[in-house]
């Protein structure tokens, strides 16, 4: 069933794109559709046998690299965290998949688009699925070259071009980091299997190694090594110039890789290597604070733009750094929550947007758009599904996982928690505002495009609202549905006195530095807390976190803070509640009732809001002092070193310098012989009288 | 095993072929077809007995197999002394395997001195052999320095505008090392009295003789890398060689120095080799970095992948001297796969050359609409050279780093930054040929790859992926060798320290 999931989108991709000729356009579309639809079921079983039934296990598949003592496989790593990734990555893949028929039903290369689909599917299989780092590393590369090429999609376009470009050397940045911290785990672990990593990292807590010169704490080193490839694939603040550009990619693709899967690999390393952060409190405060930064400032510049999918992908940023937070306060099962809900409707926004600029011929400045909403109304109230998912208003999806990210990030009850909490509210009220802003320049108020344009606006075809509606579903139920099980807690009763247990467990076990493993920390707290009660109702996974996430997350115990997020008080709950509302009415407000008020505001806040329109200049910074520098240095180089200084003195200075003293010599060559004969009279004294000199002495 | 002298068989073959087509009598056109004919066979008997012997080929042996001992100039115990071992099989296969491919990308491209092209390119085949088995400093140096003389004539006689200049520069730079080689091989032999390789690995000379021998030998063998700063002849002579002999020269000659250091450094004179490694790192990152800078700025495509090829040559040094196992497998890896790669590289910009007779990059653009399976080629060729997993490039990295790494943190972070300047200028290369607004209406007009170019490509590229996917094909070959010289290596240093003690102090690390 594994090979089924895994390696039916790489025999699609083969047979799209070796026999795209033979088979036609719609052959191509036939072939990966119809293997990504079959991949897609395939994965939803092994959720249930895995996730649910508790059967996690490994398949090895062949030998790869062996080099001494450095041993790696070609594996499948089947555990719950696997076979949730594999269940998004493979239903969203699908849903895309036939989505994309329709999106580019006028595009030339059909073939070619599908089979670089299934190619990112595959690639993002392997790399959820590695039980190694170095086939996660193959994903993770894999989905990057998927990336480059689809955003390159249209290659004759030189915006295009560059931005796939940029995508994949700012993410090599990120590998590099990535890649450093591989070669430390095995300097550290000596294998950089998962397993042998997860069974070593308490012992090696304490370890210290020589890095860079100076005796550093091993874990936290590692940790943020990989965090650094983290934030490159997941456009975290710092490396996230490329996603924005990333949108010259076709919709399907920004839907796909830049929302949905792909930008969530770093959330899902992070998560997979919980044993090993559990051991590196130092890396996980950076994570935290990153994650929390990257919330706030995504959201303020998604505030200021007017390209509909840049918006969404400022939004996609700011909520893949909610995840970052919550994986930082150990969360990690929240963020897994979020992760999934995300990718629901995140995907149906962007999608939606695509069907919007489907409708549109191609135009994506909502500032060109306005009063749709009669012309779509399909897309219309999709994208409502997915805005209401995405301010996390109840009960769509997106409330609950939003939630339990900001309640744990209180319950983590540090300095960073507590600033990733409101820099986590700040952002849930511009997420609603600039949702709002969105539904409301697109499809309410007066029409701003041309009449031609709007003529021509047309609702997508059923291709097209298919996938949309499979999407809407996920982000209207995924939250209720997975809640018990990703975030679930098995005393689920009166916030004072399960708190007050945990607060007991968390004592027992500040002593020793030991994993608790989900279940037996579970029944502890059951046994201990008396109040406890199962209220999980029937549509839900009827299970706790830790018996569903099995031995795939590992938490400390006094690190427990899902646990803790259950029992806040009333107002953390809320908060977000309430200004994501509020976010909503300010939109309302500004873009509805009174629309002279934004110009307004601009006037007024003019500082920080060019500061957020122009993306706190973070690409002319980055171009100033890397790009440019770079092609400088190249040319230096080029020039004063390799020409002027190498050259010069080396293998053309000795070339110039024979020549000379060969031009020397050759002016004693006059011709003349009295002249020759007066060298040789004067050569044959000097030497007599050297002979008589010597022999005197 | 075998009993007939396979190794001769192959390294002479070309010569028999060489007899063979001075003897071709005729019209200009038909002893043109026919030399050009016979060469081809000739290579490809090479080639079969090459896999001949790869097949017989024990991996699970470190000794040396094939040996052939015979006393050639007896007076002075010099002998006649071949064999391969794990570390040398696979250059052997690459040199073989790589020229019948060059004869067949100069089929129609080159037009005058067909014969004299073919003679040059069989004689250095047998040099390139005879260089990999030799297990005689005196062969060795015959076969390693015979190998100048085709070269030159290559690029001086079928090369660019600029032929001379390059081939001078060539022959200069690695003239200056093969004399300083000579007087090293020279000394030894006045020092031990034997020309011959594993005894000379069994017998390490004094600490203060290998630190002038190794200078001598790193003179000859940086060079041929080549490394940072003796690097400038490379981008000229690929520039102006003709694209078979950039296949070669990047293919196989640039292994020599990788070889030489695998051979005679580290076995010969381990305790100068731990004494210069950090030299040798510092270097080796000065190449990564500089030549991948430079690379980023070049406007003519050969000269682009000639300086990535340095680059690439840096991680190969590095790998060596680290004298870790990955450190040391990645190393020989890499030289593999570079080798197929980069050698796939400049045949894929002789394919675009022949067809609008310029390098400039600028004067091509968006040619993947024109020429739909050259893009696809060139594209895995490219990400095989940005070392993308799942390609050869990225295992030879990923070890040499990771054996890097455990010597020196600072080291593999340097160098590891060659990985993303690699994928800039690669990725550029690429995006400014192959995609990009369509401008240049002669290059829009070229034809796509031909039945011929498929065949020279293809075989690459499969190779490539293979290698990728299945490292291990090469990998378990070559490990009882490395593990043979890592394990000597660490001895002779272990004698060396215990002896030092009484002195002042042992080698560093």
């Amino acid at each position: 069933m594994e090979l089924l999931a895994v390696f039916l989108p790489l025999i699609a991709f083969l047979v799209a794109g070796l026999f795209g000729k033979q088979i036609g356009d719609v052959g191509a579309q036939v072939v990966t559709c119809g293997a990504l639809i079959i991949a897609a079921f395939a994965s939803i079983i092994l959720f249930f046998d895995v996730a649910v039934g508790g059967n996690a296990y490994t398949t090895v598949l062949a030998p790869w690299v062996v080099s001494g003592d450095f041993d790696v496989s070609w594996a499948l790593r089947i555990d719950s965290l696997s076979v949730v990734m594999m269940c998004v990555i493979n239903v969203v893949s699908a849903c895309v998949h036939v989505y994309s028929i329709g999106y580019m039903s006028h595009d030339g290369a059909k073939g070619r688009f599908m089979a670089y689909l299934s190619l990112f599917t595959f690639a993002m299989l392997m790399l959820v699925s590695a039980d190694n780092l170095l086939q996660l590393f193959f994903g993770w590369e894999g989905v990057g070259l998927a990336s480059y090429l689809l955003i390159g999609f249209w290659n004759h376009k030189n915006s295009a071009n560059a931005a796939a470009v940029k995508a994949f050397v700012v993410n090599r940045i990120g590998d590099f980091g990535l890649a450093l911290g591989i070669f430390a785990i095995f300097v550290v672990f000596g294998s950089i299997q998962f397993d042998a990593i997860f069974e070593q990292a308490p012992e090696l807590a304490g370890t210290y190694f020589t890095f860079f010169g100076q005796d550093l704490h091993a874990l936290t080193v590692i940790g943020l090594l990989l965090f650094v490839g983290a934030v490159g694939k997941s456009a975290q603040l710092g490396l996230h110039t490329w996603l924005p550009d990333a949108m010259e990619g076709p919709t399907p693709v920004s839907a796909l890789i830049h929302a949905a899967t792909m930008v969530t690999a770093g959330v899902f390393l992070v998560a997979r290597m919980s044993p090993l952060y559990e051991y590196a409190p130092d890396a996980l405060m950076v994570v935290t604070v990153v994650g929390a930064s990257t919330a706030f400032v995504a959201a303020t510049i998604g505030l200021t733009q007017f390209d509909i999918k840049r918006v969404i992908a400022y939004s996609t940023m700011s909520q893949l750094g909610y995840m970052f937070f919550a994986l930082g306060v150990s969360a990690y099962g929240a963020a897994m929550f979020h992760l999934v809900t995300h990718a629901f409707f995140k995907a149906l926004l962007f999608l939606g947007a695509g069907s919007v600029i489907h409708a549109m011929s191609d135009e994506q400045d909502m500032r060109k758009m306005g009063g749709l909403w009669r012309k779509i109304p399909m897309t219309y109230g999709l994208m409502w599904i997915g805005s209401l998912a995405l301010a996390g208003i109840p009960p769509f999806a997106g409330y609950f996982s939003k939630d339990i990210v900001l309640e744990a990030a209180w319950a983590d009850h540090t300095w960073f928690g507590h600033y990733a909490y409101w820099m986590g509210i700040a952002a849930a009220f511009m997420t609603a505002f600039y949702s709002w802003r969105l539904l409301i320049m697109t499809f309410h108020g007066e029409s701003r495009a041309s009449k031609k344009v709007i003529d021509h606006a047309h609702e997508s075809p059923a291709v097209m609202l298919g996938p949309l509606v499979v999407l809407a579903a996920g982000a209207l139920f995924a939250g209720m549905i997975f809640y018990q099980g990703f975030v679930g807690s098995a005393s689920h009763g009166d916030g004072h006195s399960v708190e007050h247990a945990v607060e007991q467990v968390v004592e027992e076990h500040s002593e020793d530095h030991k994993i608790v493993i989900a279940e037996d920390h579970a029944e502890e707290v059951k046994g201990e807390a008396h109040t406890v009660e199962e209220e999980a109702p029937a549509a839900h996974l009827p299970m706790s976190k830790e018996v569903f996430w099995g031995d795939a997350i590992r938490v400390r115990a006094e690190n427990d803070t899902v646990e803790a997020a259950h029992n806040v008080p009333f107002w953390v709950k809320k908060l977000p509640l309430v200004v994501a509302l509020l976010g909503i009415a300010l939109a309302y407000l500004f873009y509805l009732s009174k629309p002279g008020l934004p110009e307004r505001f601009k006037a007024i806040f003019t500082v920080p809001y060019m500061l957020f329109f122009n993306k706190w200049f973070f690409d002319e910074i980055y171009d100033r002092l890397f790009t440019q520098t770079a092609f400088k240095l190249g040319n230096f180089f080029w020039v004063s070193g390799d020409q002027n200084m190498i050259d010069r003195f080396g293998p053309d200075g000795s070339v110039k310098a024979t020549q000379k003293l060969a031009g020397m010599f050759s002016r004693f060559q006059t011709g003349f012989v009295f002249q020759y004969a007066f060298v040789m009279m004067i050569a044959v004294i000097g030497i007599l009288s050297w002979f008589v000199f010597r022999s005197g002495m | 095993m075998v009993d007939f002298p396979l190794l001769s068989l192959m390294t002479f073959l070309p010569v028999a072929g060489i007899l063979i087509i001075l003897a071709i009598r005729g019209d200009q056109e038909v002893v043109d077809q026919n030399t050009k004919h016979m060469a081809l066979y000739t290579s490809l008997f090479t080639l079969a007995f090459a896999l001949f012997m790869y097949t017989r080929f024990d991996g699970s042996s470190a000794e040396f197999q094939f040996v052939e001992h015979s006393s050639w100039l007896k007076p002075l115990g010099i002998n006649y002394h071949m064999g391969v071992d794990g570390i040398s099989v696979f250059f052997v296969l690459l040199a073989a395997f790589l020229t019948p491919i060059c004869i067949l990308s100069s089929w129609d491209v080159i037009k005058t001195r067909v014969k004299e092209f073919m003679i040059a390119f069989l004689a250095l085949e047998t040099f390139m052999i005879g260089t990999f088995v030799a297990l005689d400093t005196v062969l060795f140096y015959v076969f390693f320095e015979g190998v100048l003389i085709p070269m030159f004539l290559i690029i001086g006689v079928w090369g660019g505008p600029r032929r001379v200049y390059s081939a001078y520069k060539f022959f200069l730079y690695t003239l200056l090392g093969s004399v300083l080689m000579l007087i090293g091989l020279l000394t030894l032999y006045a020092q031990t009295g034997s020309t011959d390789i594993p005894t000379l690995m069994d017998n390490p000379v004094a600490r203060d003789l290998q630190m002038w021998l190794w200078l001598a030998f790193f003179a000859s063998f940086a060079v041929k890398m080549p490394m940072w700063p003796v690097h400038t002849w490379l981008p000229d002579a690929h520039v102006e060689a003709p694209t078979a002999g950039s296949v070669i020269l990047a293919g196989v000659l640039l292994k020599m120095g990788g070889y030489g250091f695998l051979r005679f450094s580290l076995p010969m004179l381990p305790e100068a080799s731990a004494y210069f490694a950090d030299m040798v790192y510092v270097l080796s990152i000065i190449a990564i970095i500089y030549t991948s800078l430079i690379a980023l700025v070049q406007e003519d495509m050969k000269k682009l992948i000639a300086y990535s090829s340095v680059a690439h040559m840096g991680f190969v040094t590095l790998g060596i001297f680290t004298a870790t196992t990955q450190g040391i497998e990645g190393g020989i890896f890499q030289m593999i796969s570079h080798g197929l790669i980069s050698g796939a590289l400049f045949l894929s910009v002789g394919v675009v050359y022949d067809r609008l007779h310029t390098r400039e990059i600028e004067r091509y653009g968006g040619i993947v609409k024109n020429m739909p399976k050259y893009a696809t080629v060139f594209m895995i060729l490219m990400l095989g050279s940005v070392g993308l997993p799942g390609t050869s490039g990225f295992v030879g990295e990923f070890l040499i780093l990771l054996g890097a790494f455990q010597v020196n943190t600072v080291v593999a972070a340097f160098a590891a930054t060659g990985a993303i300047l690699g994928a800039a200028y690669m990725l550029i290369l690429y995006r400014r040929v192959i995609f990009g607004p369509r401008t240049n209406d002669d290059a829009l007009s070229m034809p796509d790859l031909n039945q011929r170019e498929i065949g020279l490509l293809v075989p690459i590229v499969l190779l490539v992926l293979w290698l990728g996917i299945f490292p291990g094909t090469v990998m378990e070959k070559i490990s009882p060798s490395v593990d043979k010289l890592i394990g000597e290596y660490n001895e002779k240093l272990e004698v060396a320290a215990a002896q030092g003690e009484t002195e002042e102090e042992g080698p560093e690390r």
